[in-house]
């Protein structure tokens, strides 16, 4: 998916736990992904996390720690 | 099999405790206090002749042939109108009572098409039989005097009526009518649309539509409730009067929306005659819209594809192949392209248009055969935030209601759903107790029919900007916390008191006081206190919700807030109350909760938990993969990026209701092999390489679980036309790609799903039998199914409440596009039309239309009916512009039934930050005038005929 569109639905995500206490906040935000996002999105994240890019929002730059890695990319049939 | 027959008991059932005993023709019976004779009769057995009497409409006493006598009383009553008392003595066939009632009929007779040796209607109607039971041998009166039936006799007839066959699906035939105001009182009191009317009186009195005029330009909304009701052949479906009488039926469920209607299939032979509303229906207690009642054409229309078809590439004509070539090649590419690109380059889309059984088959095949979770459904695009938000609050994914639960409220709440048009017989339902006096706050941009209709007035209507639900229901929240009305034993007791705590203190904030909140949301200040005063403190107060409030990028969180405010007033658990969402196509509950989310095996259970998938592991002998799949909008990104390449969909048009069609169109052009399996060549499957035949709920067995968790049955009433129901494809497909599937009746999926779905432990097609319908959660400590939720606790436990902070959507007006474009659907059609387009509901409505206010109408030079160019940041579309006050100055506002529109050309990307629910409700747009289908259209239309090409067969 574009940059793009991934930055701002994981900072969407953020707008709604930034009303949550903090801590409660950062794990809403982690736990949300782990949840929804199919591995290849999480790489996805996690190279632009670890890229820098600019755009996140504060709370899911915090959160990244507590997303699960996705499992290495596979190309045969499993 | 013969054709069903319910007992008609001619007056309604009393709902009295007190039990009453007496004698009818020497039979004695007991029935509640307040019946009836005439309906105690029928309960002994014993069949009074009536005319004017039955028992979905109170008594009327009009026709004088229902007539008893009774020991100890003079005269002859009217047994229709009389109610029972203890000990009495009722004779139903005196020769007094004989000789009055012959009487009575050769009045009618004599100016009645039968009398007057007319061949005219079926011959096999109520009163023909009542004339038959009576003896009416001869018309003393003759045929010489006034009359309404000869068109004339000789000289010009003032009294006569020609037929009114402008309704497509039925006629009014005056001279057939016996005033005896049955379709009058369906129309006003089952119905809610007063459009019939007696004018006239005594000889004179006419039933008449609207204003005199004929049927399809009255206020008619063709429910059929008349026609059903019509003792004579004067209101008669045309089938019935072409074709004569239906021979056998069969109860079903109909396929189009959320209600969930119980019907009867009646055919003759291997047709469909009518679909006649079932009274034995729990969903529907014998009502029914245009849709269910009339629109079932489309299952023999002529565009029908029957044959399994492939194409190498999208842009060659289809060529029709056999099933077993169809599938084999499916499944040799989707294995192929797994092999090439991964395990989870391929997977599934089911539909809630299909039964509980075919989606969970579906499902089933991408978890157990592509051993990945990529399987969504299009409940995405509807309801999706509502499973999230309900879940969050209280633990489940559904209306908290039954549909009867109406009855006892007092305040009803209705946001952002339009019931008389998308949910017309639950709609009709609430319009009742409406009229009784309940009370009703509207929510919505658009002044619904339900703001203002006979009899119906809206207390409040808060006509709130689109895309500012959650500011409007957090400052409601704000007036009910910070004036004292919270129902705080109910919270004590149900919810998280710390959560509540927290939550009271956020709505309490100023900033979200209505005085400020007003000024942007662009309702009053009094208004939004005085609506949130009557929801705290008006007695039961239920909300009913729709798409207005998922289809927004803060749909979940909506919803949320939703639920706050039935728990903050404890309304909730018990009859009259909840939080109802109203589901849009027949099956989204259903396939919701058979598992169609790629995070979510069936019963709302989440993938990454252990014990659920072992318990899937084990059945199925494979390991299911632990990570959630894609949803639809990733699998079209993972598409154009290049690593999501096969898919599967039943029974969808993505194409036509998803979001940002370029986008879509994009997505699915990336792929190596697209398979639709749909009854027609839909907008999807012009991408598609691989088309297999779908089936109608004609065709099929199965079940469909309607708006409030209610599992009816579909039965089948016809063989599949394309030799396979949708299930036994899936099946079919399933054996191709290798698994061992051996099911030989959709009862046996449903075993399988109750057997490994707590919820629906106790679900079984006997019980469905036995029962008529039943409503999950179904099992040992609610063997019979559960009418209302949450009752003595919430399914989580103690309720939860949470924090809803309003976030202004991104989707925002400017100089460029200064309007508010919202969108909706009506009555005669239904979603993407794919099936209301074939049938002659297009009466209603032929094209979709802009509404737009005449102040912003006339800003721009705009007049009714003339085309206009609506345009987004996403794209551009065209049609013919409705000047109405309906909608705000600033709003537009259109429906999405037809291809050539595509309004979804012109909705965004933006999407609900929890579920990816489209936000469908709210795009920034400029309207200009123009002068006919953009170019985008004109090749769009191109394109599609020309990927619809089916080549001729070589010649043997
Ligand atoms: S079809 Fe329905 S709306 Fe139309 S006149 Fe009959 S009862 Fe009324
Ligand atoms: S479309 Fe809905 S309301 Fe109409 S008959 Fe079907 S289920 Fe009932
Ligand atoms: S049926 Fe009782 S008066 Fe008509």
């Amino acid at each position: 998916m574009s940059p793009d569109k991934l930055v701002y639905q994981a900072n969407q995500i953020a707008k709604f736990f930034h009303s949550k206490p903090h801590d409660e906040g950062v794990a809403g935000v982690a736990e949300h992904i782990n949840r929804f996002w199919e591995p290849r999105m999480r790489r996805q994240f996690f190279e632009m996390i670890e890229a820098g890019h600019a755009g996140f929002d504060t709370l899911v730059v915090e959160a990244a720690a507590q997303v699960r890695p996705p499992p290495p990319a596979q190309t045969v049939p499993g | 099999m013969g054709l069903i027959h319910e007992v008609d008991y001619g007056t309604p059932e009393s709902q009295a405790e007190k039990q009453v005993t007496l004698i009818v023709d020497g039979k004695p019976v007991t029935v509640p206090e307040g019946t009836s004779i005439m309906r105690a009769s029928m309960e002994a057995g014993v069949e009074i002749p009536k005319l004017c009497a039955t028992d979905m409409l109170d008594s009327f006493g009009s026709c004088r042939i229902c007539l008893v006598e009774i020991e100890g009383r003079n005269g002859t009553p009217a047994s229709c109108t009389t109610p029972v008392s203890e000990g009495m003595v009722v004779h139903t066939r005196t020769e007094r009572l004989d000789a009055i009632r012959k009487g009575v009929m050769e009045l009618y007779v004599s100016d009645h098409p039968s009398g007057w040796n007319e061949e005219r209607g079926t011959g096999l109607s109520e009163f023909d039989k009542v004339a038959t039971e009576v003896g009416l041998e001869e018309n003393r009166y003759g045929l010489d005097g006034r009359n309404h039936v000869a068109p004339g006799n000789g000289s010009l007839n003032i009294d006569y009526l020609v037929r009114d066959e402008s309704n497509p699906y039925f006629t009014y035939d005056a001279s057939q009518c016996i005033v005896c105001s049955r379709c009058v009182r369906a129309c006003e009191d089952v119905q809610g649309t007063f459009a019939l009317t007696i004018e006239g009186r005594g000889f004179e009195s006419r039933i008449v539509a609207g204003m005199s005029e004929n049927f399809v330009e009255s206020e008619c909304v063709s429910c059929g409730a008349c026609v059903q009701a019509c003792p004579t052949d004067a209101l008669r479906e045309k089938t019935v009067l072409e074709h004569g009488m239906p021979e056998r039926s069969v109860v079903t469920t109909c396929a189009y929306c959320g209600v969930g209607c119980s019907f009867k299939a009646e055919m003759k032979g291997d047709e469909v005659l009518r679909m006649m509303p079932y009274k034995g229906g729990d969903a529907n207690h014998g009502h029914s819209c245009v849709k269910g009642r009339f629109a079932y054409g489309y299952a023999t229309h002529r565009d029908r594809i029957l044959k399994p078809m492939i194409r190498e590439k999208i842009s060659d004509p289809w060529r029709e192949v056999s099933w077993e070539e169809a599938l084999a090649h499916t499944a040799s590419e989707f294995r192929r392209i797994q092999h090439q690109y991964g395990r989870t380059a391929v997977g599934g889309i089911t539909s809630s248009r299909c039964t509980n059984e075919e989606t969970y088959l579906v499902q089933k095949l991408v978890r157990q055969g592509f051993g990945n979770n990529n399987v969504d459904t299009c409940a995405r695009v509807c309801h999706s935030p509502t499973g999230y938000g309900l879940g969050q609050s209280y633990g489940t994914s559904a209306g908290t209601q039954d549909f009867d639960s109406v009855e006892e409220s007092d305040v009803i709440v209705v946001i952002g759903a339009n019931p008389t048009d998308a949910h017309p017989v639950f709609g009709s339902r609430m319009k009742q107790r409406l009229r009784e006096g309940a009370r009703l706050i509207v929510i919505d941009p658009r002044r619904t029919d339900l703001v203002r209709s006979p009899h119906v007035k809206a207390d409040y209507h808060l006509a709130l900007r689109p895309g500012t639900n959650v500011a409007l229901l957090t400052t409601l929240a704000h007036v009910i916390v910070t004036e004292g009305l919270v129902d705080e034993q109910f919270v004590r007791e149900r919810c998280e008191w710390d959560a509540f705590q927290d939550w009271a203190g956020f709505v309490a904030d100023e900033a979200n006081s209505p005085e400020v909140v007003s000024s942007y949301i662009g309702v009053p200040a009094e208004d939004i206190r005085g609506a949130a005063r009557l929801y705290a403190t008006g007695g039961n107060g239920a909300i009913y919700y729709g798409l207005g409030v998922t289809e927004h990028s803060q749909g979940s969180t909506a919803v949320m807030a939703i639920a706050n405010l039935a728990m903050a007033t404890g309304n909730i658990g018990r009859r009259g109350v909840g939080v109802n969402p109203l589901r849009g196509q027949n099956n989204v509950q259903g396939s919701c909760d058979m598992g169609s989310f790629p995070h979510e095996l069936p019963g709302y259970r989440h993938i990454s938990g252990d014990a659920t998938r072992a318990i899937y592991e084990e059945l199925w002998g494979v390991k299911l993969d632990n990570e959630p799949g894609l949803r639809i909008p990733n699998m079209l990104d993972a598409a154009v990026d290049g690593s999501f390449r096969g898919l599967y969909v039943q029974g969808e048009d993505i194409l036509q209701s998803d979001p940002d069609t370029h986008h879509v169109a994009a997505g699915l052009a990336a792929m190596e092999c697209v398979v639709v399996q749909d009854l027609f060549l839909n907008e999807t499957a012009n991408y598609a390489h691989v088309f297999l035949p779908g089936s109608t709920f004609l065709e099929k067995d199965g079940t469909f679980t309607n708006a409030e968790r209610r599992i009816n049955r579909v039965r089948k009433v016809m063989e599949p036309k394309a030799r396979y129901a949708d299930w036994e494809a899936t099946q079919e497909l399933a054996r191709a790609l290798g698994l061992d599937w051996n099911y030989t009746h959709p009862s046996q999926i449903m075993d399988e799903i109750a057997a490994t779905t707590p919820s629906f432990a106790n679900v079984s097609y006997e019980l469905l039998e036995k029962m008529g319908s039943v409503q999950w959660p179904c099992n040992d400590s609610a063997p019979e199914g559960t009418p209302i939720m949450h009752v003595d606790g919430f399914v989580r436990g103690k309720g939860r409440f949470i924090r809803t902070e309003y976030v202004a959507t991104d989707e925002k007006t400017g100089p460029r596009f200064p309007l508010l474009l919202t969108t909706g659907r009506i009555l005669s059609q239904y979603n993407v039309g794919a099936q209301t387009r074939r049938t002659e509901n297009v009466v209603w409505h032929d094209e979709d239309r802009l509404e737009i206010h005449p102040h912003d109408a006339e800003q721009r030079g705009i007049r009714s009916g003339d085309w206009v160019r609506v345009a987004s940041r996403a794209g551009e579309t065209t049609l013919r512009a409705l000047i109405t006050d309906r909608v705000s100055p600033g709003v537009v506002y259109t429906t999405f039934h037809h291809p050539l529109t595509q309004a979804n050309v012109v909705t965004t990307d933006y999407s609900d930050w929890a579920t990816n629910c489209p936000e469908y409700k709210v795009t920034a747009v400029q309207v200009a005038p123009s002068n006919g289908p953009s170019d985008w259209q004109v090749e769009y239309e191109e394109q599609a005929r020309r990927s619809r090409r089916i080549a001729p067969l070589a010649a043997e």
